[in-house]
């Protein structure tokens, strides 16, 4: 039967009938538009398409039948691709007749919005979507497809700024008070995809009026109670993604009185599971910054006992009574509790008591717990971001985190996993590591060390320096041992190689590290007289280098540390080269590296200590004494202090 | 110096004035009104203020809100006004966000909070500020010493959904202030929240309250400067508070808590304090509300329309069509829409329970009474349905009463064969403006969409209606667009009557629009009153009504002056006395017959006294000449002759119109919340 249609095409006198009668046949039907593609219906429809003699008529009938196609599967869509349907429908769309472009624009709507679709193909041709953009005042149809096309296709930045260029914004502005819901809600949807994260469309957005209303207030009308759920949803994305964008600040009234208490509704057992997805995806990313929000979101709506109900899908009683609804639980189970650790990551983010409010809610502790190791990669990494967001409490980290015992299941984490979720779980684990963390202990004798220094390897800077924090920390307050075990363990190539990282971040951490494990006296001396040359050379080079304030303090904080070991004193007293350099220091405009020279010296002429005389003596010559003076003087308390207190061991 | 400072004032005073007058006339702002017609005697005077503000003061007005300049004018001016304008516009404001909030709340029977209640206080609360602000008065030393106040009003449930909110003043020593509600009757001493039926939110700890001595964790504390909100939702009932603008939830969960408050006495808002120096203002609406409730309530009003839209019908889709399609059809016939009901009957292939004819008698009785020739009406019924009137002495009686009045108006047919210049005619009906029936609130949508209302399609002859049009085609077609029935009517009352009714034609074709549009208004009255038994409460629904539009009818009979008793004609006013004494007779025996009957007494009283005035028209009494009186008397007969016929004297459509209404007014009697977004005229448009 299918094959005699499509001979039929080929037929001069009968192409309009047979044309009109596959449309009948195919609508609703995904087998048999299966089987018209694979008898090679499409390229005999496209040519006839094409063909500009042929009446319009019949070329609308084709545009009809390939666009009834494209309603069909994902294969189906494949196929049509493949036979280059889009260039053709492009090319279709500049003929004058409506009735003939709102046909292919129809059919360029259902491809553009499947998945399988390169969205790319939108952009081949740079004239498509000028034309596309004066196609917008043809009618209600061309503006729904062409909007809701666009608004599937921004996907990256690039498609943003080729959409802005193009005058996307003055020419959809308009369609949002448009008489169509449709119309309106497409637009709506261009725009929240237009503003996020790019911070030209919202910056303009913000000075846009529709029909003498700003735009922000259009949308905050769309985000009224009465309003559609998904107008609701669209709208407060939009002012979420312009906020963020940095064109509406945190604390206007539209963002806290309509855009806030509007996602928190999202989030309510009353919305549709995906909805509620949304809803709390999109709340995390507006309050994650700014603390007021966060404070305001946590007492709205009882939002942190709301979001506990996200874990509990699928439910015991869906599994029992209704497939289909278990079903349907299942697929958004994950969806949910990814959404609602992120959302929880977002809210305890800055606040100590939001904090405690989370972790007090009903399991908490071990739904992260057990996210942390489920299969989904993104329930993984959202568990892991509440957990870091959860472990910068210190509160926290010495209860909850050590009763749940938090570092089994990051541990595990971190053997492999990817590097988004590494650079997660190594910062949580930089947290865990700190000195009044009752976790640390565990950890350490999990053979963490190993663990942290072949993340100082890695190619992700991230990476490089938690490996290079989480040591830091271990190494504060150390007992010896560890510290033997973190130098063996890097190795001091490894070492000396990170101080020449190109990321000042690594640095910093690795300097930090240096002056925890360089503290204590006989921990000093034990270093230094296995590394002490080593050291001492990396120190002359950053001191050498070009380098911040910060770097250069902490680098002379570890000179000073050198300068408090019996024998590590020595390696300083005798490098003149590195008094000089302490000396410049001291008459350095900055006061930090002034005081850290200071403390250097007087570490160094400290009265009680072996050889302190001749140290004073030598370090006289070199005209240290007049420095010191000269620094009792200094208007900064702390810096004449120090200087006081050194000039007194001369004193003595 | 002085001088300079009393012209400062005087400007600001002459500036404020005209922002007033110019700004908010549109509100009918009393005090604006009232303030123009004190300060300026001529409109000279006010052209100067207009140029004081554009010249002189305008920088000084940038900026300034219209209640700045008030306060401004109040303070600078006070002794100088009456009263306390600043006062006044709160109170003008209050009652407009009020009637905005709770349109569906008759504070007649149940008025709305505006203030704390002075007597209903504990002896440790004061009050000041209009009864607005509340402060701490005992020692505070421990709860023994707590003390609410309740406002002066219970929450009525046709609200619906409630709110008021409090600003916290100043904490005090400790901020142990409560917010929340309780019942008449509840121990004062208490904060709300600890007793039976009472309910509360607490700063101090930011527990919630619900009737008993321990709270649970609800909400975060709240101090100075916070605006905290109580909501009460009597569709779900339930209840939840917010915290500057941001609603904190009644959700339950293991955590939160939320206060049910189902089988509840009248709950009242109410606030307590505890520590000294504790201050709070309370907003009823006096002040736009931080939190947006109207918000809200769009949610809720939007899901109680959408629930009624869906009101499952199941298996009955069938017979649903055919129930709305029978009413439709009988709603045409009750009236005698006959060829819109044929038409409708043909098209929707169901039958007419009553025959063509028997429709059409009584259209023609029907356009008779409302044509204000009842004479003619009482014989065509006679003729037609004998012994109707003669069972029903009362309606008889009615009609002629009427039939009196319209002597005295002219326009029955038994005064009016005395003047040569209104010939008496089948196909006109001369006389006074003729307006279309009115059965009742929906006609007026009806009529403008039903191809055949009475007056339209048997008022005016071919002819007739082709003349008219062509010489006021500007008038008919202004009142023809809100009201087509009534534009030919008032075309043949020029046509007809003498010359001094046809200068008045432009303003009765304008007051007709008006009334039409009026109708609109106030719709809800008609339904009340149609499924109602009694013609007198027809009639008093009629009347008040009537008393809405008096100003409108006023404005023709000016216009009219000339008009008379009777049409001036000597010997119809001779008819008419005697037909008078035939009345009282009729009376006198009817009270023989069956006794006192203090309606129709009065009923001849208003009636006569129309005769005591030179002036029949623009006397107390006067209103009964109106047209629109006919309609209830119309509406009568009508139900009357169908009740003879064994047919429903109530079309079913009116009925069930009727029915809604009630079954919302009942709704709000027992406190069932959703009535307030159910309304039966919301879903009339």
């Amino acid at each position: 039967k299918c094959l005699f249609h499509t001979e039929g095409l080929f037929k001069p006198e009968k192409k309009k009938k047979k044309n009109f009668d596959m449309k009948n046949a195919v609508i609703g039907n995904n087998r048999q538009k299966a089987n018209l593609i694979v008898l090679g219906a499409v390229p005999r429809l496209l040519y006839l398409l094409q063909q500009s003699s042929s009446s319009l008529e019949l070329r609308t009938e084709c545009a009809v039948v390939l666009g009834s196609l494209s309603m069909g599967t994902e294969n189906n869509i494949k196929s049509l691709v493949d036979c280059h349907i889009i260039p053709a429908l492009l090319q279709g769309l500049l003929c004058s007749d409506l009735i003939f472009i709102e046909a292919c624009l129809r059919c360029l709507r259902t491809i553009f919005i499947s998945p399988v679709t390169p969205v790319q193909l939108l952009y081949t041709d740079p004239t498509v979507i000028p034309h596309l953009m004066s196609l917008l005042s043809r009618s209600q149809h061309t503006q729904e497809y062409i909007t809701q096309i666009f608004a599937h296709c921004c996907k990256t930045p690039e498609h943003q700024t080729v959409l802005f260029n193009h005058g996307a914004i003055q020419n959809i502005a308009p369609l949002l008070i448009s008489p169509s819901y449709k119309v309106r809600m497409q637009a709506l949807k261009c725009f929240s995809v237009l503003a996020y994260e790019n911070a030209q469309v919202s910056m303009t957005l913000v000075n846009v009026l529709v029909d003498g209303e700003q735009l922000s207030q259009v949308f905050v009308r769309m985000m009224q109670r009465d309003k559609p759920i998904e107008m609701q949803l669209t709208a407060a994305k939009c002012l979420t993604y312009m906020c963020r964008a940095g064109a509406i600040r945190t604390d206007d009234n539209c963002i806290v009185l309509k855009t806030l208490p509007c996602l928190v509704r999202m989030c309510s057992k009353e919305r549709l599971l995906e909805e509620r997805v949304e809803g709390a995806e999109t709340l995390a990313y507006l309050m994650e910054p700014d603390i007021e929000l966060q404070r305001i979101a946590s007492v709205t709506d009882h939002l942190v006992s709301m979001l506990a109900d996200y874990f509990k899908y699928p439910s015991s009683v869906s599994a029992i009574t209704d497939i289909k609804r278990l079903d349907h639980d299942l697929k958004h189970a994950h969806e949910l509790r990814q959404a609602a650790f992120k959302l929880y990551a977002s809210l305890g983010s800055n606040d100590e008591d939001i904090r405690k409010k989370i972790t007090e809610t009903e399991n908490m502790m071990d739904r992260i717990v057990s996210g942390l190791s489920e299969s989904s990669i993104k329930v993984r990494l959202a568990a892991v971001r509440c957990l870091h967001s959860l472990s910068r409490s210190v509160q926290q980290l010495r209860t909850s985190f050590h009763d749940h015992a938090v570092w089994k299941p990051l541990m595990k984490l971190l053997q492999n996993a990817p590097d988004e979720v590494l650079v997660m779980a190594s910062s949580t684990l930089c947290n865990l590591l700190l000195e009044f963390s009752p976790s640390k202990e565990p950890i350490l004798e999990s053979g963490v060390i190993e663990l942290l220094c072949s993340l100082t390897q890695s190619d992700s800077p991230a990476l490089r320096v938690n490996g290079i924090w989480a040591l830091m920390n271990m190494a504060f307050q150390a007992d010896q041992k560890v510290k033997v075990e973190i130098v063996q363990a890097l190795g001091t190539e490894q070492l000396f190689r990170l101080l020449s990282d190109p990321d000042t971040n690594v640095l910093m951490k690795t300097l930090g590290l240096l002056r925890n494990l360089l503290s204590t006296r006989p921990h000093i001396d034990q270093i230094m007289s296995s590394h002490g040359k080593q050291i001492m050379q990396a120190v002359t080079l950053i001191l050498e280098g070009e380098h911040s304030i910060e770097v250069k303090e902490q680098t002379l904080c570890i000179l000073a540390n050198i300068a408090d070991g019996n024998t590590a004193k020595e390696l300083i007293m005798t490098n003149d080269d590195m008094l000089q350099k302490i000396k410049y220091y001291m008459g350095h405009s900055n006061v930090k590296l002034q005081l850290a020279a200071t403390f250097c010296i007087s570490n160094l002429i400290w009265n009680e200590e072996d050889g302190s005389q001749e140290r004073q003596d030598k370090l006289r010559e070199m005209g240290f004494v007049d420095i010191l003076h000269k620094l009792t003087q200094a208007s900064d308390p702390n810096l004449c202090d120090r200087a006081k207190t050194a000039m007194q061991q001369y004193l003595a | 110096m002085e001088k300079s400072y009393w012209v400062f004032i005087e400007r600001t005073r002459v500036i404020l004035t005209f922002m007033l007058a110019y700004k908010y006339a549109s509100l009918q702002c009393s005090i604006a009104i009232f303030d123009v017609k004190n300060t300026y005697k001529t409109s000279e005077e006010l052209i100067l203020a207009i140029h004081l503000l554009q010249q002189d003061l305008q920088p000084l007005l940038a900026g300034l809100t219209f209640k700045e300049l008030f306060t401004l004018l109040t303070l600078g001016a006070g002794s100088l006004l009456t009263g306390d304008p600043a006062f006044n516009y709160q109170e003008h404001e209050l009652n407009e966000r009020l009637k905005r909030l709770y349109p569906a709340v008759n504070e007649e029977e149940t008025p709305l909070p505006r203030s704390w209640s002075p007597k209903d206080k504990y002896s440790y609360i004061g009050l000041s500020q209009n009864n607005l602000r509340v402060h701490y008065k005992g020692h505070g030393k421990n709860h023994k010493d707590a003390a609410s106040v309740r406002a002066t009003h219970p929450i009525p449930a046709a609200c619906g959904i409630y709110y008021f909110e409090v600003k916290i003043v100043s904490k005090g020593r400790d901020g142990y202030m409560g917010i929340g509600l309780s019942a008449q009757g509840d121990n004062m001493n208490r904060l709300p929240g600890w007793d039976k039926h009472s309910y509360g939110y607490h700063g101090d700890d930011g527990h919630s309250f619900c009737s008993s001595g321990t709270g649970q964790p609800y909400g975060p504390t709240f101090t100075t400067g916070d605006v905290i909100g109580c909501c009460v939702n009597l569709i779900n009932n339930t209840c939840f508070y917010t915290k500057n603008g941001h609603s904190l939830g009644n959700k339950l969960s293991a955590l939160s808590f939320c206060p049910c408050l189902s089988f509840q006495p009248n709950l009242y808002p109410t606030v307590g304090l505890q520590t000294p120096g504790e201050i709070v203002d309370a907003n009823f609406g006096q002040q736009p509300f931080v939190f947006d409730i109207e918000d809200y309530m769009s949610e809720w009003r939007a899901k109680i329309h959408s629930m009624i839209a869906r009101f499952p019908i199941g298996e009955r889709l069938g017979d649903w069509q055919a129930v709305l399609q029978n009413m439709v059809s009988s709603y045409l016939v009750h009236h005698g829409y006959c060829a819109t009901a044929m038409t409708f009957a043909r098209a929707t292939e169901t039958m007419i329970q009553e025959d063509q004819t028997s429709i059409k008698n009584r259209q023609r009785i029907q356009k008779l009474v409302l044509a204000g020739r009842v004479g003619e009406a009482i014989d065509a019924t006679q003729q037609l349905y004998p012994g109707l009137l003669e069972h029903d002495p009362n309606l008889l009686f009615m009609l002629k009463c009427r039939q009196f009045v319209e002597m005295v108006n002219g326009t029955d047919s038994e005064v009016r064969c005395f003047s040569a210049r209104s010939p008496k005619s089948q196909d006109s009906y001369p006389g006074s403006p003729n307006l279309s029936p009115r059965h009742g609130a929906t006609n007026a949508h009806l009529h403008n969409t039903g191809a055949d209302s009475p007056t339209c399609s048997n008022g005016v002859t071919p002819t007739n209606k082709n003349k008219s049009h062509n010489k006021y085609t500007g008038v008919s077609s202004a009142s023809a667009s809100s009201s087509p029935s009534s534009s030919p009517s008032s075309v043949n009352y020029s046509e007809s009557n003498s010359t001094d009714s046809t200068k008045s034609q432009p303003h009765s074709a304008t007051s007709n629009q008006e009334t039409s549009d009026s109708e609109m208004e106030i719709e809800a009255e008609h339904y009340s009153n149609g499924v109602t038994e009694s013609s007198t409460r027809i009639m008093n629904g009629t009347y008040k009504h009537q008393e809405i539009l008096q100003a409108d009818d006023n404005s023709v009979d000016d216009s009219c002056s000339s008009r008379q008793l009777c049409g001036g004609n000597q010997a119809a006013t001779e008819r008419m006395i005697q037909f008078g004494r035939e009345l009282q007779a009729l009376s006198e025996q009817l009270c023989r017959q069956y006794g006192k009957n203090a309606t129709h007494k009065k009923m001849l009283q208003d009636a006569f006294s129309l005769l005591a005035y030179s002036d029949p028209w623009n006397c107390p009494v006067g209103q009964q000449l109106d047209p629109m009186q006919r309609e209830a008397i119309c509406s009568a007969l009508n139900s009357a002759i169908l009740e003879s016929q064994n047919l429903p004297k109530q079309p079913p459509l009116m009925l069930a119109l009727g029915q809604a209404t009630e079954c919302v007014q009942l709704m709000a009697k027992v406190r069932s919340g959703s009535c307030s977004f159910a309304r039966v005229d919301n879903f009339l448009h």
